[in-house]
């Protein structure tokens, strides 16, 4: 099996959870990565200071998409002053794989736009 | 003349030898970057050894033989493209050239109410300068659009000429992502009939086609060397009454004739756009290159590029779910192809390739409104130079068959 792309992985991609556009939500964001045009949206419907709903939604490659779609679950139900801790660390452990240093953003865009939404720090996760 | 006509020139570039994860290099991504031929790598290793000095001032024999070294590159150079080594500056890059002439002569020749003209298939660095002409000036910036052949059309560059306001068409002689060789001579004379002056990119073009800026006749053109075989250092060849009318770019030493202390006068050309120390290394490496490539004949790279495009785009077809960009018809097109992957995004397939010892550029390539107008995230490419060969394309083949497989398609 690939050390990289591992059938869980390559599930995520083609068959990402919570995927998709969230009417109504309360937070949105928006990013990409620079280096190579990957776009990721998040919607957040929040209740009682936790994140009751969200869905992702955007283009890239099968780490940025089963980022977004493994941390998805975890995210649900976190309190919002959670989200706001996690960091580089926390995705790169949800993954389960080797992260190189060219593949990294791709890893941590979920994160990113979901801090985004959650606390308006556009900044990459640390 | 066949592939099989450049028999030793492989041989001439030291990492062709390397293997990676236990495959023979396979590099296609020339198009944004070239190896180096040990002609190149000897050329700056013999100067830094044994003749390294700064140019243009020491009274002492290794000075004297740096700027003769610098200055017979110079030469060499301009020569290589047809043009007086006079009005040809030495730049750190094509985006700098692109970036001189927008400040140097667009800060004083575009004003409110005019147009530059760029075209959707330009790299960032023909389009990032412009906005910020644009922006600065009050001028407003219009693009030519790709057509369904991914080539530009003569008949939109007339109309929008005919409106009477544009004052500078920038147009990339070959483009990074589709290999579209535009008609850049019929470009610049329509443009100057228009009263426009006209800048081309040449960063495609030189590294792969014979050049020749005379027939050319644009007003300015910008390439750089590090695609062309040689170091990082790029060139601005421009016309003499236009270099000799712009201000300076960068003011600093060697750009000037007499400083006072509150103005000063300008070195005659090309010093003038050269200030400070030289990248002399570069340029000596930059005249070993053309040395090498005139040598290998333009004719025969050209003849290479164009077989070898031709075969990928009849074997790349043999991966199912693979889409192809870029002009069908290859007396268009220079040596690059641009290729999607059903059900994988180009990263992934540009990671995959990398297991078997593949490079190819997965990405936007520089030029995102060209992706957003071909209706593509990104593509993955490959691109190739005198050291490919077809053996390099079955490699790409097997190695995307490969990353299907691992995709489970």
């Amino acid at each position: 099996m690939d050390a990289l792309y591992r059938d869980y992985i390559l599930d995520h991609f083609k068959n990402p959870r919570h995927f998709g556009t969230l009417e109504p939500h309360d937070l949105d964001f928006h990013d990409h990565n620079p280096l190579c045009g990957d776009e990721l949206g998040v919607h957040v419907r929040v209740e009682d200071g936790r994140v009751a709903d969200l869905r992702f939604h955007g283009q890239g490659c099968a780490i940025s998409q089963a980022a977004a779609s493994i941390t998805s679950g975890e995210l649900i139900g976190m309190d919002v002053s959670e989200v706001e801790q996690l960091d580089a660390a926390w995705v790169i452990d949800q993954l389960g794989i080797d992260i190189s240093p060219t593949r990294r953003k791709c890893a941590l865009l979920s994160l990113k736009v979901m801090r985004g939404a959650t606390t308006g720090d556009a900044s990459w996760p640390e | 003349m066949s592939v099989a006509a450049l028999p030793n020139v492989r041989a001439d570039f030291p990492v062709l030898e390397r293997e990676i994860n236990g495959y023979p290099l396979t590099y296609l991504d020339s198009a944004a970057s070239s190896q180096k031929p040990r002609q190149v790598i000897e050329a700056m290793e013999a100067f830094y050894s044994y003749s390294y000095g700064t140019v243009h001032r020491g009274v002492y024999e290794l000075g004297r033989e740096a700027t003769e070294l610098f200055e017979g590159a110079r030469e060499r150079i301009a020569e290589f493209v047809g043009w007086d080594p006079d009005c040809s500056i030495f730049v750190r890059n094509a985006t700098e050239a692109i970036n001189l002439v927008a400040y140097a002569w667009g800060r004083h020749n575009v004003g409110p109410g005019d147009e530059v003209l760029i075209t959707e298939m330009e790299h960032h660095s023909n389009i990032v300068p412009w906005q910020l002409l644009c922006e600065d000036t009050g001028a407003r910036l219009r693009y030519l659009s790709v057509g369904e052949s991914d080539e530009l059309s003569l008949e939109e560059l007339d109309a929008v000429l005919a409106e009477g306001r544009v004052k500078l068409v920038s147009v990339g002689h070959v483009s990074n992502v589709l290999g579209t060789i535009n008609p850049v001579e019929e470009i610049a004379r329509r443009a100057r009939v228009a009263g426009a002056v006209t800048l081309v990119d040449g960063a495609q073009a030189v590294p792969q086609l014979p050049v020749d800026l005379r027939a050319l006749d644009a007003d300015f053109y910008a390439w750089t060397g590090h695609k062309a075989l040689g170091p990082t250092l790029g060139l601005l060849h421009g016309r003499r009454d236009l270099l000799e009318d712009m201000r300076p770019f960068l003011g600093g030493g060697h750009m000037i004739s007499r400083v006072e202390r509150e103005h000063s006068s300008w070195r005659e050309l090309p010093g003038k756009f050269e200030a400070g120390t030289n990248a002399i290394a570069e340029a000596i490496g930059l005249g070993a290159a053309v040395d090498y490539l005139a040598t290998v004949g333009m004719e025969n790279v050209r003849a290479h590029e164009r077989e070898l495009t031709a075969y990928a785009l009849e074997r790349l077809p043999e991966v199912e779910g693979l889409t192809l960009y870029g002009p069908c018809n290859l007396a268009h097109r220079g040596g690059v192809v641009p290729f999607t992957i059903e059900g994988m995004h180009p990263h992934d397939v540009a990671e995959l390739c990398d297991r078997e010892g593949v490079c190819v550029r997965a990405g936007h390539h520089c030029a995102q409104p060209l992706m957003r107008a071909l209706g593509v995230g990104a593509t993955a490419r490959a691109s190739f130079h005198v050291y490919n060969s077809r053996g390099d394309v079955d490699r790409l083949v097997h190695a995307l068959r490969a990353a299907r497989a691992v995709f489970g398609l």
